[in-house]
């Protein structure tokens, strides 16, 4: 289903239209929501320089990692860097986002060693400032791709921490008219949902056309998350996860989809679980020791259980077996008369329950009274 | 003795210091309880970082205890920190009584977080012009109590842990940070801890043992290494759990059930 989304933000945007809009959404039970969103970078990046998609190039804004982590994560995934700067434009929002660093410049009590912004990356020194980061984005777009009818598409690695920065309607604010720009193929943005309250991941998922959602393999059933009682289940869940994936079409219609990503050396691997799907009924029975259900044999046998009283009421005398031994004689005549009727139905197969008293001191059942010994 | 490899050093992908100490570089959470205190983690860091073997610079950005406390223990371990200290290879910053003025202290470069930042950097940067290539490790203890400095603001804490943050990818820096998990185990949406785990790459936790102390384990230790695909460095071990005894002057790490 990672591909259905890729091919989606491929595809772009129909005129007159939103762009359409990905939320990739984690929690730290299985926080691998940035390895999805460099997943779904590095195929945009592919498909913009083999020209497949509308856009024909990304600006990225950069907040929770360095510029240069990734360039060298598209240089790893062997994409020229040398054409870099034809169709990516870097936001940087990392270097300085409060602009500390240029006032402590300011005041003398550090040089600035930082990277000088070259012409692909731009510094900005004021996250909290959304009015001007969209402008930003705006121009820096259409410094890739000319004032035309050429599509851009808009990646941000972090609505978290914009969000820490700023509240959450000018944040929606800010998405809403990137994605209602002419110029915007698609966007997308990682949210680590367990940071917001749910009103917060629920506005910017209405917003959003897709909604990829990561999730642990296996849910911690008690609230204590860090317990080392629950060391195995971390174990599991810290390399592989689930991946479900929500698309909204134009019409309403909305598809679920599922699949199961592992992390290996080389990035996130995808999946898909379809393939076992008769798996999915098995697995339903829990795989124990002993059996579960009954085979045909035993189902037919224990049909043929006469129940203690079953028989009553058909003309014979009542008699309840206590487990005394006296009763022996009257029981094995019982038993021969079930014989009989057994016999006539022309059944060979023989039920019955055998009970043994603990212990011939216990009291027999009766009529008496138990409390007919109180004086009142 | 010191030079060998115990289990702590192999969970955190710590070698022997025979290669470049610059791709050891890590962002690190330390998360104790009151149970069990992790502050022996740090020590065994500091201690390491300042082996004779290696030109490492330790910054030490100090909100619990003063220099003393953390001498006498460093020499008790076979390291003198007053030593270190002169030899620019320990910087001790000393924020017991640090107060963030209000509004914080954005105005001016003078106090609160942004001054500690500031001074952070400096001397970052003035080992990267005369030390070359050494590695340089910035240690907080402890982030709850910089959160009390920074007037209860987590969110200023972050800008902070952020900043440092970029101190990591511009000088290769490694950031290690103790924090205290169960302060924030009653909140609804304990954003502070959670955010810090976001940010780590390592995530040690320390905790008292499931079934009560026992006289010869002190606790265990669980390692979590996220081993993000950032740099070159590749990790073996994602995980492990295993238990300690702290000793007079040394830690024991054992696997549970090793020892008898």
């Amino acid at each position: 289903m990672a591909e259905s989304i890729c091919r989606a933000l491929r595809d772009g945007a129909l005129e007159g239209e939103h762009a359409p809009a990905l939320t990739i959404k984690d929690s730290i039970a299985s926080p691998f929501g940035p390895h999805v969103f460099n997943h779904v970078l590095a195929q945009l990046s592919s498909n913009i320089l083999a020209r497949k998609s509308q856009s024909q190039g990304i600006v990225l804004v950069a907040l929770s990692r360095s510029p240069s982590f990734y360039v060298d994560l598209l240089k790893s995934g062997g994409i020229d860097v040398y054409s870099l700067h034809k169709w990516l434009r870097v936001l940087d929002c990392y270097t300085d986002p409060l602009g500390w660093k240029g006032r402590l410049v300011e005041c003398g009590s550090i040089t600035n060693l930082s990277p000088e912004a070259s012409n692909k990356v731009r510094l900005c020194k004021d996250v909290r400032n959304l009015d001007n980061l969209s402008s930003l984005i705006i121009e820096m777009g259409k410094e890739l791709v000319g004032q035309g009818k050429g599509r851009f598409s808009v990646a941000i690695d972090s609505a978290t921490d914009m969000l820490r920065h700023a509240s959450i309607s000018s944040v929606a604010a800010l998405l809403s008219s990137l994605r209602s720009h002419a110029q915007v193929s698609c966007a997308f943005w990682l949210l680590h949902s367990d940071l917001h309250e749910v009103r917060v991941t629920s506005v910017l998922e209405y917003m959003s056309s897709m909604l990829a959602n990561v999730e642990p393999m296996t849910q911690s059933t008690n609230e204590q998350r860090g317990n080392s009682e629950n060391f195995s289940l971390l174990e599991q869940n810290s390399k592989r996860g689930k991946f479900n994936v929500r698309m909204k079409r134009r019409n309403g219609r909305v598809r679920l989809m599922f699949e199961e990503f592992c992390i290996e050396q080389s990035g996130i691997k995808f999946t898909s679980v379809s393939s076992d799907g008769g798996m999915v009924t098995q697995s339903l029975v829990p795989k124990v020791q002993f059996n579960l259900q009954l085979s045909e044999k035993e189902r037919i046998e224990r049909a043929k259980v006469v129940l203690p009283f079953e028989h009553q009421g058909n003309g014979k005398s009542i008699e309840i077996y206590d487990g005394r031994r006296y009763l022996n004689e009257n029981k094995t005549e019982t038993i021969s008369n079930f014989d009989e009727k057994l016999q006539t139905n022309e059944d060979p197969g023989r039920g019955e329950i055998i009970y043994f008293r603990d212990s011939d001191d216990e009291r027999p059942d009766s009529d008496e009274d138990p409390d007919d010994d109180l004086d009142i | 003795m010191d030079r060998s490899l115990n289990l702590l050093d192999e969970a955190l992908g710590l070698d022997n210091g025979d290669s470049n100490p610059s791709e050891t570089r890590l962002l690190l959470l330390i998360e104790d309880c009151v149970e069990t205190s992790a502050s022996f983690v740090l020590h065994h860091l500091i201690k390491r970082s300042l082996s004779p073997h290696s030109s490492a610079l330790v910054v030490f950005v100090a909100f619990a205890q003063p220099f003393s406390h953390y001498d006498r223990i460093l020499r008790k371990m076979g390291c003198n920190l007053v030593v270190q200290r002169d030899n620019k290879r320990f910087l001790f910053l000393d924020m017991l009584t640090l107060e963030c003025p209000d509004g914080d202290g954005e105005k001016t470069c003078k106090g609160g977080l942004l001054d500690l930042y500031g001074k952070i950097q400096k001397a970052v940067e003035v080992s990267v012009l005369t030390g070359g290539t050494r590695s340089i490790t910035i240690m907080i203890d402890d982030i709850s109590l910089m959160e009390v400095a920074a007037n209860g603001s987590s969110n200023h804490v972050l800008d902070f842990l952020h900043y440092c943050q970029t101190l990591t990818t511009e000088f290769g820096c490694s950031l290690v940070f103790l924090n205290h998990k169960d302060i924030y185990s009653s909140m609804e949406r304990s954003t502070l801890i959670l955010q810090m785990e976001y940010l780590a790459e390592v995530i040690i936790r320390a905790e008292p043992l499931a079934t009560g102390l026992a006289p010869d384990v002190h606790g265990q230790l669980t390692v979590m290494n996220k081993g993000i695909c950032d740099g070159p460095q590749t990790l073996q071990t994602k995980m492990c759990n295993f238990h300690f005894r702290i000793k007079e002057n040394c830690v024991e790490y054992f696997y549970p059930g090793s020892r008898t």
